[in-house]
C-alpha cells in the first residue's frame, strides 16, 4: 500500500474517531427502531423470533443510511476531496479507502451490536450465528453501493432523502437473500448458498463499485 | 455504424430525425394497438377458466414486457452517453425514463386489476409484482437524481451511472424475488418453448405487443424533440425555428 493511501486511511480513521457523536447516533438510532418493535406488534416470543432477522436487516440499512453522507459531504464542502482527485494516486484506490474507513467506523459497530439485539428480538443460536455471517458479508456492500449513490449526490444541497430513494430498491436482493439464510437456520437446514449469493454481489460490487465511485465524484466536482 | 450514427450527436440532425420518424412511428403504433386491440377485446375467444375477465392479458402483457425493455433501451442510451460522451445520448435517456415509468404503473395498475377477481386481491407479494415495483422505484430514482440538478449535463452523468447500477441489479432483483416467493402463473409466451396459449388468443397479444412498442417509442421520439429543444432554446436554428412556426401561426 502507498505511502498517500496510509496517509488517507489514517486521517480518514481520526477524523471519525474526533467526532464520536455522529459515530453514535446511527447506532442509537439502530438500537431504537429494534426496540420500537416488539413495542408495535406485541411481545410474544415467537412472533419476534419470526420477524427479528428483517428487522434486524432493516434497522441496518436504514441507519446505515444515516451515516453515509459522511464517506465524502464534509471532504466535498472544505475542497480535500478536489485535492486527493489532483494527487498522484488513482481516485478508485482512495474511494476504496475511504469505503473500507466507513465500513471499519460505522457500520462494524452495528455488527458488534448484533448479540444484544439477537437476545431482544428472541433468536436462537443458530439464527443468530447465520445473522452474524449475513451482516459481516453484506454490510461492506451497503458501504460499496452507498458510496456510489453518495458520491453522484455530494454536490446537492439537501440529499438525504433522495439518497434513500436512489439506494433502498438496491438493496433489496441483499436484504431477501439475508434474511432467507437466517430463517433457513432456524429450521436448522443449510444456508451456505444465500451466503455464496451475497459473498457473490459483494465481489461484483467489489470490483465495479470503486470505478463508479471515482467517476461519480469526479461528476460531482465538476 | 459509427459513421451513421456520428452526426446525431448533433443536436440539430438528431432533431430532424426525430421529426422524420415521429409520424410513421406515430400512425403505424396507433394502428397496430387498434387492430392488436379490437381483435383481443371483441373477436378472441374468451377463457375456458377465466371468462372474458383474461382478456386485460392484452394490456398487462405488452406493457409489463416493454417495461422492462424500455428500461433496457434507457441504459443503453445512459452507457453510449458515459462512454462516448454523446450529448444527445442523456437527452434520449431522459426522454425515455417518464415513458417506461408510466409503463410500469400500468402493469402494475392492470396487474391488480386482474389479480382482484382471479386471486380475490388486489395485491401480493408475489415475486412478479415486486420486482415490477421495484422497477418503478429504479424508474423514479433516475428521475429524481435527474431533476435534482441544476447543469443538465451533470444530470445526465449521475442519472445515467445511476440507470447502469438498476441495469445490473435488475436480473439480480428478479431471481431474487422470483427464489422468495412465487404465486404468479408462469410466462405464457416465451421465446424457447411453444406458446401455452390458443393461436387465436396469442395473435391479438404479439400485434399489441409490436403496437405498444412502436407507440412507446412514438412517444419517445416526441419526448426526445421536446428536450432538445428546450436544452439548445438560445441556439439560432431552434431561434430560427420558434420564429417560423410562430409566423405561421400568425398567418393563420
Amino acid at each position: 500500500m502507498s505511502a498517500p493511501l496510509v496517509a488517507v486511511f489514517q486521517r480518514d480513521i481520526a477524523l471519525a474517531f474526533r467526532r464520536r457523536a455522529e459515530l453514535l447516533q446511527p447506532l442509537i438510532f439502530f438500537v431504537l427502531v429494534i426496540t420500537l418493535f416488539p413495542l408495535g406488534v406485541g411481545p410474544g416470543p415467537e412472533m419476534l423470533q419470526k420477524i427479528g432477522p428483517g428487522v434486524i436487516w432493516v434497522a441496518a440499512i436504514l441507519s446505515s443510511l444515516l451515516g453515509m453522507e459522511r464517506l465524502f459531504r464534509d471532504d466535498f464542502l472544505d475542497g480535500s476531496l478536489e485535492q486527493l482527485m489532483l494527487a498522484d494516486v488513482p481516485m478508485y484506490l482512495v474511494a476504496l479507502v475511504k469505503v473500507g474507513v466507513h465500513w471499519l467506523t460505522s457500520i462494524v459497530p452495528l455488527v458488534l451490536l448484533s448479540p444484544l439485539l439477537a437476545l431482544f428480538l428472541n433468536l436462537t443460536v443458530d439464527m443468530y450465528w447465520a445473522l452474524l455471517l449475513t451482516l459481516v458479508l453484506g454490510t461492506p456492500l451497503l458501504s460499496l453501493v452507498g458510496a456510489v449513490a453518495v458520491g453522484l449526490t455530494v454536490g446537492l444541497p439537501k440529499s438525504g432523502v433522495l439518497l434513500a430513494l436512489l439506494l433502498l430498491p438496491v438493496f433489496v436482493p441483499l436484504l431477501i437473500f439475508a434474511t432467507a439464510a437466517v430463517e433457513a437456520a432456524s429450521f436448522q437446514q443449510p444456508y451456505s448458498a444465500h451466503l455464496g449469493f451475497i459473498g457473490a454481489m459483494l465481489l461484483l460490487s467489489l470490483a465495479l463499485a470503486p470505478a463508479a465511485i471515482a467517476y461519480a465524484l469526479r461528476v460531482s466536482q465538476s | 455504424m459509427w459513421k451513421w450514427l456520428h452526426p446525431y450527436a448533433k443536436t440539430e440532425a438528431t432533431y430532424q430525425l426525430c421529426c422524420r420518424l415521429y409520424p410513421w412511428f406515430m400512425i403505424s403504433g396507433c394502428a397496430t394497438l387498434l387492430v392488436g386491440s379490437i381483435w383481443g377485446l371483441m373477436y378472441a375467444p374468451a377463457d375456458y377458466q377465466q371468462g372474458d375477465s383474461f382478456r386485460i392479458i392484452y394490456i398487462h402483457v405488452p406493457s409489463a414486457i416493454l417495461s422492462m425493455s424500455t428500461y433496457a433501451a434507457m441504459a443503453v442510451a445512459a452507457f453510449i452517453g458515459l462512454v462516448w460522451q454523446i450529448r444527445t445520448a442523456y437527452m434520449a435517456m431522459v426522454a425515455i425514463a417518464p415513458v417506461g415509468a408510466v409503463m410500469t404503473f400500468i402493469a402494475l395498475f392492470t396487474g391488480a386489476a386482474w389479480g382482484k377477481p382471479m386471486w380475490g386481491t388486489w395485491w401480493v407479494w408475489d415475486a412478479r409484482l415486486t420486482s415490477e415495483l421495484v422497477l418503478l422505484f429504479l424508474y423514479l430514482g433516475v428521475i429524481s437524481l435527474y431533476k435534482a440538478f441544476d447543469d443538465k449535463l451533470q444530470a445526465g452523468k449521475a442519472a445515467g451511472v445511476m440507470a447502469l447500477i438498476g441495469v445490473i441489479n435488475l436480473p439480480i432483483i428478479h431471481y431474487s424475488v422470483e427464489w422468495w416467493n412465487t404465486l404468479h402463473q408462469g410466462a405464457t409466451i416465451s421465446k424457447f418453448a411453444r406458446p401455452k396459449i390458443a393461436n387465436e388468443m396469442l395473435w391479438p397479444l404479439l400485434i399489441n405487443l409490436l403496437g405498444l412498442a412502436l407507440f412507446i417509442g412514438a412517444m419517445c421520439i416526441k419526448r426526445l424533440q421536446n428536450e432538445v429543444l428546450r436544452r439548445e432554446l438560445h441556439r439560432p436554428w431552434v431561434v430560427q425555428l420558434l420564429t417560423k412556426e410562430q409566423e405561421n401561426n400568425n398567418a393563420l
